[in-house]
């Protein structure tokens, strides 16, 4: 038994109502009680889908229980059917069906319908979300792909994106961009916008592009067997890994590359004078796997954060973080336990949060700004506007986005020359933001006694505090942490204006 | 006195009941406004993943910092052996109570899983109950989705809640149902004002103020989804309070009214009391009702607040009504707003939301209720919704509401009024 405040995942139905929702022409039987229909509201709320999920819910209750939850699924899944009239319909369990053990999968072959059937394994209680897309699609694959002919033209199948995905959208929009300019043609993008039609062609293409392996890996690992297509390793987010990956299409289409680096303005936007200002600023990086592997290398490599923490909350991808983490001479956090991120992050007290939903609410509580980088994410992370992750294109949003809950350089210059004047109130937080002004009682707190790791009571002496109430309030928490620490590691019981400018010196960077 | 205690009986235009696909929360939904309302309670649910994952999309937007409920989450190790899930289970809420000291009722909510593979959690809560005594006290209801729809929850807690209570034969009003606080200030007042004074709201804000119920309380309930918890006070010896929902001017007033007849308030104190508020009322909903009167409404089951809304926005703000669906019909609750409009409307029980949805486009009403997955999808389909579930969350009772109340469902209709842009799709 886990105690659970906030969860990163949902369960693994949730993760095959993402596959069925991007695809057409597939439904759903879900034997599941009532409750669970509230899944359909992540899409039609969350995502702003304007169809409902292609799931049916047999909707079984106590009374049933006694009776027959089997029939009742048949007499769905027969409705379902005749209703939809989809080509593929899948079956499984929520966490509830799979306890009284009806056997989806039986039932639903047994009804001899004339479309192909697939039985979803949805272990509820050992796994999440990101495998039951994975799980689904790979199911879906491996019944409906077969060798087929190559076609002429070099094309290759997007693998990965889902409904409800971050950015999943846009992503396809520039990935197919991209690839077309290298002169090679999508033949299919799937779960998202793929009929069971276009799964029996994925054969057709010459690779795959692996988009997302939290939610397509196991399907082009299983297409590299039994269909001979390879897939590409590197995730196109960032500049770098963009020209990483062009340059993996071209090996992989036996080509050299012509095209030299992508176009991105992230390279210049990062070297203008403005961002010195984003030097060295402390980041915590915490999301899925893939994504928080990208933003550590864009933040370190592309914009020159100082990476002072990573971790995500998949453990399918806990290895490959680990090592990334070691790399940056830190130790990773894998956990799906969103106390402990906090937690950390309150420690740590980053100057900049990259994260999902969950770290934007930590941040606001502590008056750290975040910017999300992935999923799970809310109904503001579904723009209008495009907005991708991946390609050049993406590489621009993340450094607007990235930036955007920062102070900017000229800014910050300005407050840090004129903060005494009242016009500049530095509580008003960076001046694009008027509503979401930080939350400074936690990072400002008036009290001069502070109780330190160590347990011993550090004493703000009062123009010690007042100095410290100069700084602009974005450093202002980390400046508090530091000379608390710095004092304590010394055996100083009382910090002086002498202590805060020693600890600034010997902190400075 | 006089006790009224059985509701008309006469009214009895057949319902048409379904059977099939829900398209309803289960009754967990409610912790998140419970907990809310209860300032000294944790939620602690005994579930799944989906479990707790349905509190925190149906929470939404409302991430607190570490809020008063969390789920006790089932793993495969937890299924194997019946022993285990107990003990662990203390241990979780051993971790919790020493965690959090500020909690003097514990809420053990059981939910489809824990119940499919029978986790005693009465047992349990007895139990830790005296462990924990006189601190903490723990009690347990189902908010499980194979025993109760959304507002059930409140229902089934509401009903623990009141069982637990020691009996008091003192003469009291008793009012069932969370309700914000500024609407329980105003709804106080007017009590006051009419000299009803003893008044026992559940569930109680803080489990401090010692409270009972017995053979001389006299109950009304301010939901209608609180059947559990009103056949509970019938056990306890209460009588009941029969009347329309406070929502609008009439309901409000002949809510009041009948619990004025009860406790004998005489006339003229009654109409000093609410002829201001009732007036200002009625004059409020007159302006918004000019954008409601002679539209059609269709509302699918979600809240069971469906029938006396219903009642409120055909019988105050003229507005005509198709099919009216609610989870449950409770006459003994909602008899005397169902006899205002069962004979102009389709009255549904239960759902086979397939079905509803057919009904729904011959229908083809101005505006319908309905729950958060259906909203987008109908919008798109060029049928313009209210979503049920603000109704729950948003102070919509009494005089001082009834013209927000109107408003809500005003706001669609003037939205596809203005907006004069096209989607190219
Ligand atoms: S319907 Fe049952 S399993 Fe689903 S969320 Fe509600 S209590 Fe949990
Ligand atoms: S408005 Fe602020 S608090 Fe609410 S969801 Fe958006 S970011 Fe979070």
């Amino acid at each position: 038994m886990k105690l659970s405040v906030w969860t990163y995942e949902g369960p693994p139905h949730v993760g095959a109502i993402r596959v069925a929702t991007g695809m057409k022409k597939v439904h759903l039987v879900l034997h599941a009680p009532q409750g669970d229909t509230y899944a359909d509201l992540l899409f039609t709320m969350i995502e702003r889908r304007n169809h409902r999920p292609p799931v049916t819910y047999t909707t079984f209750q106590a009374r049933d229980l006694g009776s027959d939850t089997a029939t009742l699924f048949k007499e769905a899944c027969l409705e379902a059917y005749n209703r939809f009239k989809p080509d593929l319909l899948l079956v499984g369990a929520s966490c509830t069906a799979e306890l009284i053990q009806d056997d989806p999968g039986g039932l639903a072959e047994a009804l001899g319908l004339p479309v192909p059937v697939v039985a979803l394994e949805l272990p509820s209680y050992q796994r999440k979300e990101n495998f039951g897309a994975d799980e689904t699609f790979y199911q879906i694959v491996r019944k409906l792909a077969h060798p087929v002919e190559r076609s002429t033209e070099i094309t290759c199948n997007l693998i990965g994106p889902t409904a409800l995905g971050f950015r999943h959208r846009d992503d396809i929009i520039e990935i197919t961009k991209l690839l077309n300019e290298l002169g090679v043609q999508v033949n299919v993008c799937a779960p998202m916008h793929a009929s069971p039609e276009d799964i029996k062609n994925l054969g057709r293409a010459h690779f795959n592009v692996l988009m997302y392996p939290e939610t397509g890996e196991t399907a082009c690992r299983h297409m590299e067997r039994t269909l001979g297509l390879p897939f590409t390793k590197t995730i196109p987010i960032g500049v770098s890994a963009t020209n990483e990956f062009v340059d993996e299409v071209f090996t992989l289409i036996d080509r050299s590359n012509s095209e030299g680096a992508i176009d991105s303005r992230l390279p210049w936007y990062s070297a203008s004078v403005d961002s010195t200002y984003l030097t060295g600023k402390r980041v915590f990086i915490f999301g899925d796997g893939s994504h928080v592997m990208a933003a550590a290398r864009i933040a370190k490599e592309e914009i020159g954060f100082d990476v002072v923490g990573v971790g995500c909350y998949n453990r399918e991808l806990a290895r490959p973080v680990r090592a990334m983490a070691k790399e940056l001479g830190l130790d990773a956090l894998i956990t799906e336990d969103y106390l402990e991120v906090e937690a950390t992050i309150a420690d740590l007290s980053p100057e900049l949060i990259l994260g999902t939903q969950m770290e934007r609410h930590i941040g606001k509580r502590l008056g750290i700004p975040c910017a999300v980088i992935s999923a799970p994410v809310h109904v503001q992370d579904f723009p209008a506007r495009y907005s991708p992750q991946m390609g050049a294109e993406g590489a621009n949003v993340i450094f607007d986005t990235w930036v955007h809950p920062l102070v900017m350089g000229l800014e910050e210059h300005l407050l840090t020359m004129f903060r005494e004047d009242f016009e500049f109130s530095d509580n008003a937080g960076p001046s694009h933001h008027a509503a979401h002004s930080p939350n400074q009682e936690i990072a400002d707190h008036t009290a001069t006694v502070s109780a330190s790791d160590e347990g011993t009571n550090v004493i703000w002496l009062s123009e010690a505090e007042k100095e410290l109430r100069k700084i602009p309030f974005f450093v202002r928490g980390k400046a508090r942490r530091n000379t608390e620490k710095y004092a304590s590691d010394r055996g100083v019981a009382q910090i002086s204006i002498e202590t805060l400018y020693e600890a600034k010196a010997h902190y400075a960077r | 006195m006089s006790n009224d205690l059985s509701p008309s009986a006469c009214s009895a235009a057949p319902i048409l009941k379904e059977r099939g696909q829900h398209e309803v929360f289960c009754g967990l939904t409610s912790i998140i406004w419970l907990h809310r309302k209860m300032q000294d309670a944790f939620f602690l649910v005994v579930g799944s993943r989906t479990c707790a994952h349905l509190l925190q999309s149906a929470a939404g937007v409302m991430i607190f910092a570490e809020p008063r409920f969390a789920t006790a989450i089932l793993e495969e190790t937890d299924l194997a052996g019946m022993a285990d899930a107990h003990q662990e289970l203390e241990r979780v809420v051993s971790d919790l109570l020493s965690r959090r000291s500020d909690i003097k009722r514990l809420f053990l909510v059981g939910s489809c899983p824990s119940e499919v593979i029978k986790i005693d959690l009465a047992t349990m809560a007895k139990k830790l109950s005296e462990k924990y005594h006189p601190d903490v006290n723990v009690v347990n209801f189902s908010g499980s989705g194979i025993e109760t729809t959304f507002t059930q929850g409140e229902d089934a807690c509401l009903e623990a809640v009141i069982r637990d209570l020691p009996n008091d034969e003192k003469t009291q009003l008793a009012v069932l149902g969370a309700l914000p606080d500024v609407v329980q200030d105003q709804m106080m007042r007017l009590l006051t004002a009419m000299g009803v004074d003893d008044v026992l709201v559940l569930p109680q804000q803080t489990a401090g103020t010692p409270a009972g119920v017995g053979k001389n309380t006299h109950f009304i309930c301010a939901q209608p989804f609180l059947g559990a918890a009103y056949d509970e006070m019938i056990r306890r010896g209460a009588h009941a309070i029969h009347a329309p929902f406070p929502f609008g001017a009439n309901g409000t007033t002949e809510w009041l009214a009948a619990i004025a007849k009860r406790f004998g308030v005489d006339q003229s104190t009654f109409d000093a009391v609410t002829a201001g508020p009732k007036a200002r009322a009625t004059r409020a909903i007159a302006k918004v009702s000019e954008t409601l009167t002679g539209r059609s409404i269709f509302f699918f089951p979600d809240s069971q607040l469906e029938v006396p809304l219903a009642r409120f926005l055909s019988d105050e703000c003229g507005m005509t009504l198709t099919e009216v669906g609610s989870p449950y019909i409770h006459r003994a609750l909602v008899g005397e707003d169902l006899k205002v409009i069962e004979h102009n409307a389709v009255i549904s029980e239960g759902q086979d939301v397939e079905k509803q949805l057919d009904r729904l486009a011959e229908c083809n009403p101005d505006l319908t209720v309905c729950g958060l997955g259906l909203a987008n999808p109908l919008e798109a389909q060029g049928f313009s919704t209210k979503w049920a579930i603000e109704l729950v969350f948003s102070p919509i009772h009494f005089y001082e509401q009834a013209a927000d109340l109107a408003g809500l469902f005003a706001r669609p209709i003037v939205r596809s009024d203005l907006l004069k842009v096209r989607s190219a799709s």
